[in-house]
């Protein structure tokens, strides 16, 4: 199996702390991978550290080719990120937002062409955000604006999806949707990497990295015993993993 | 309001020039003894004021707000922050002791009516502290990677310059007057030499923000986001703070500290319609056009034979506002 993420002695110092002390990972293409671990243990840091966008130490390879050969929009077609709790851009409409995804594949000065406005209503259809496309993100309750970020971040058709907590303030049918928006992508062939702190969602993955403090502790299948393990571990036996309907959840203990 | 009803940025547009031409006319038309329209009368006197005072004076107060509003709505994009303002810099406290300097160094009060060649030294002068006082703030900012500490550095910047402006009044009170009338804001030096540079610096600031539009809407979504997307961080800051302090030191120079105008536009603007930068960028240059004209024409014209200070009148219209949004939007 291909590789679509490689990392090697990943480094990362922030303001005087080491947050990230030598990672070693390489994921695989045509899957989906969550990375979950208590706070501040470098998880966004490294999906940060992956995605080009914090100095680093050690190396990063995407898609067999080292990071740095990518260019600024060359990577930016491959790899499509969505931030955690992004604010601001009140004042742009939500399609004006989306279409910011369509940077990376537009000429400098050019104007959006027609496969613009075609990526652009397919992805907000996807998220079901394209009924306020008119509407300024700053009017939008929190579930609503999230949902026309991950149209964003999808608008760039990328490969590689990075994600950060992309659940934040969705309700649960939308957490549902937004499962099987991430599985359609993995189907087309695409990689996706996302940061959870819902146990239970991060089950429905194909693999979990299991971080903590700033080293990765497990990686391995969802319904391995193993990671089962390592998952009730760092979060220091306060969960357990348990298997209902058919599915994977993390209950707390006591 | 009548703005509130217009939704897309095209008839904006369309209705600030229409007010743009209305108020020039209204420039040219009020004189010094409140409203003479001298193009009635025949005789190379009026032809002389009209052409050689009012047109380049109505002109020049024009472009000096586009620039004030061009500047603004760059810096409230680049900052992230809607109460961000184009002296956010330093720049015009920088300007204000350039002109303090050489107010100290000719001896001179150009506000007496002086030549064109002390306008032009004036302008120089404040155009270079201008510079000085950004170039400064870079330094102690590291350069532009860190938007905070940009904004700190202004800040101290702002305050030092300032300070140090107060300190040459200080010392040297004869130029107190001279001083004044450029830290209130006026268009009484404006002539046609000042018209064209403000003109071709319009231009060149505006074909250059406008080329950088996308980055601007991209940074709304963060520093990380915008990098995610391909932006260049580096060369897109140098390059808009480049715009923005050439346009703030341009306007400054020749029409002293105006208030507002760069803060208040943009939020004109973003309360009437909601654009990409790309239409943001020229709709507050043409609404700070506006605001600084109408603003020029109702000091002329209020007192006459008296002249309010430009820069009073804005301060007091663009304040009123903010406190109007404030009070509708309590959030």
């Amino acid at each position: 199996m291909s590789v679509a993420l490689l990392a090697e002695g990943l480094r990362v110092t922030l303001g005087g702390a080491e947050v990230l002390r030598g990672i070693d990972l390489a994921l695989p293409a045509g899957r989906w991978t969550a990375i979950v671990g208590p706070n501040g243990a470098g998880k966004t840091t490294l999906l940060k550290a992956l995605a080009q966008l914090l100095p680093h130490r050690g190396r990063v390879q995407l898609l067999d080719r080292e990071a740095s050969a990518w260019g600024h929009r060359g990577r930016a077609r491959l790899l499509a990120w969505l931030g955690q709790n992004q604010g601001g851009a009140e004042d742009l409409l939500a399609r004006d937002v989306v279409m910011l995804g369509r940077l990376p594949h537009q000429p400098w000065l050019g104007a959006p062409g027609a496969a613009d406005g075609a990526a652009v209503e397919a992805a907000m259809r996807e998220t079901q955000c394209w009924d306020w496309r008119d509407r300024a993100l700053g009017s939008l309750s929190g579930g609503e604006r999230q949902r026309v970020l991950l149209a964003r971040a999808l608008a760039v058709q990328a490969p590689l999806l990075l994600m950060d907590e992309p659940l934040a303030n969705l309700d649960p049918p939308h957490q549902a949707d937004w499962l099987r928006i991430v599985r359609r992508h993995v189907e087309r062939g695409g990689t996706a990497l996302s940061v959870l702190h819902e146990i239970t969602m991060a089950l429905h993955a194909d693999e979990i990295v299991v971080m903590d403090a700033g080293r990765i502790v497990h990686q391995g299948r969802c319904a391995d015993g193993g990671t089962h393990a390592a998952l009730e571990s760092v979060f220091q036996r306060r969960i357990s993993v348990h298997s209902l309907a058919g599915q994977w959840v993390a209950l707390p203990n006591e | 309001m009548t703005v509130s009803a217009v939704r897309s940025p095209a008839p904006l547009a369309l209705m600030l020039l229409g007010v743009t031409a209305l108020l020039c006319a209204g420039g040219v038309a009020v004189g010094s003894l409140g409203w003479e329209p001298l193009w009635s009368r025949a005789g190379d006197a009026s032809a002389a004021i009209l052409w050689d005072i009012r047109l380049p004076r109505t002109l020049g107060a024009w472009f000096a707000g586009a620039l004030l509003g061009l500047a603004g709505a760059v810096a409230q994009g680049l900052f992230r922050n809607p109460l961000a303002d184009p002296y956010l810099l330093g720049s015009a406290t920088g300007a204000a002791l350039g002109v303090a300097v050489l107010l100290v160094l000719i001896g001179v009060a150009p506000a007496a009516g002086s030549g064109w060649i002390e306008g032009l030294g004036l302008t120089g002068a404040a155009f270079a502290g201008a510079v000085a006082a950004v170039l400064v703030t870079l330094g102690l900012a590291k350069g532009v990677q860190h938007t905070l500490r940009l904004l700190l550095a202004g800040v101290v910047v702002g305050m030092v310059f300032g300070a140090l402006a107060a300190l040459v009044m200080f010392w040297v009170p004869d130029i107190m007057r001279a001083m004044q009338a450029f830290l209130l804001g006026t268009t009484g030096f404006l002539g046609w030499a000042s018209v064209g540079l403000l003109a071709t610096l319009f231009a060149i600031s505006l074909a250059v923000a406008v080329a950088f539009s996308r980055a601007l809407d991209a940074l709304a979504l963060g520093e990380t986001t915008a990098a995610s997307l391909g932006i260049a961080l580096g060369p897109v800051r140098v390059v808009l703070i480049g715009v923005m302090a050439l346009a703030t030191g341009a306007a400054v120079a020749q029409v002293g500290l105006v208030a507002f105008i760069g803060l208040v536009a943009p939020h004109l603007v973003r309360a009437a319609v909601k654009p990409t930068h790309r239409w943001l960028l020229p709709l507050a240059a043409l609404t700070g056009g506006v605001l600084l004209l109408a603003a020029d024409v109702l000091a002329r014209w209020l007192l006459a034979p008296q002249e309010l200070p430009v820069g009073v009148l804005t301060a007091v219209l663009g304040g009123g506002y903010l406190l109007w949004l404030m009070h509708r939007r309590p959030s």
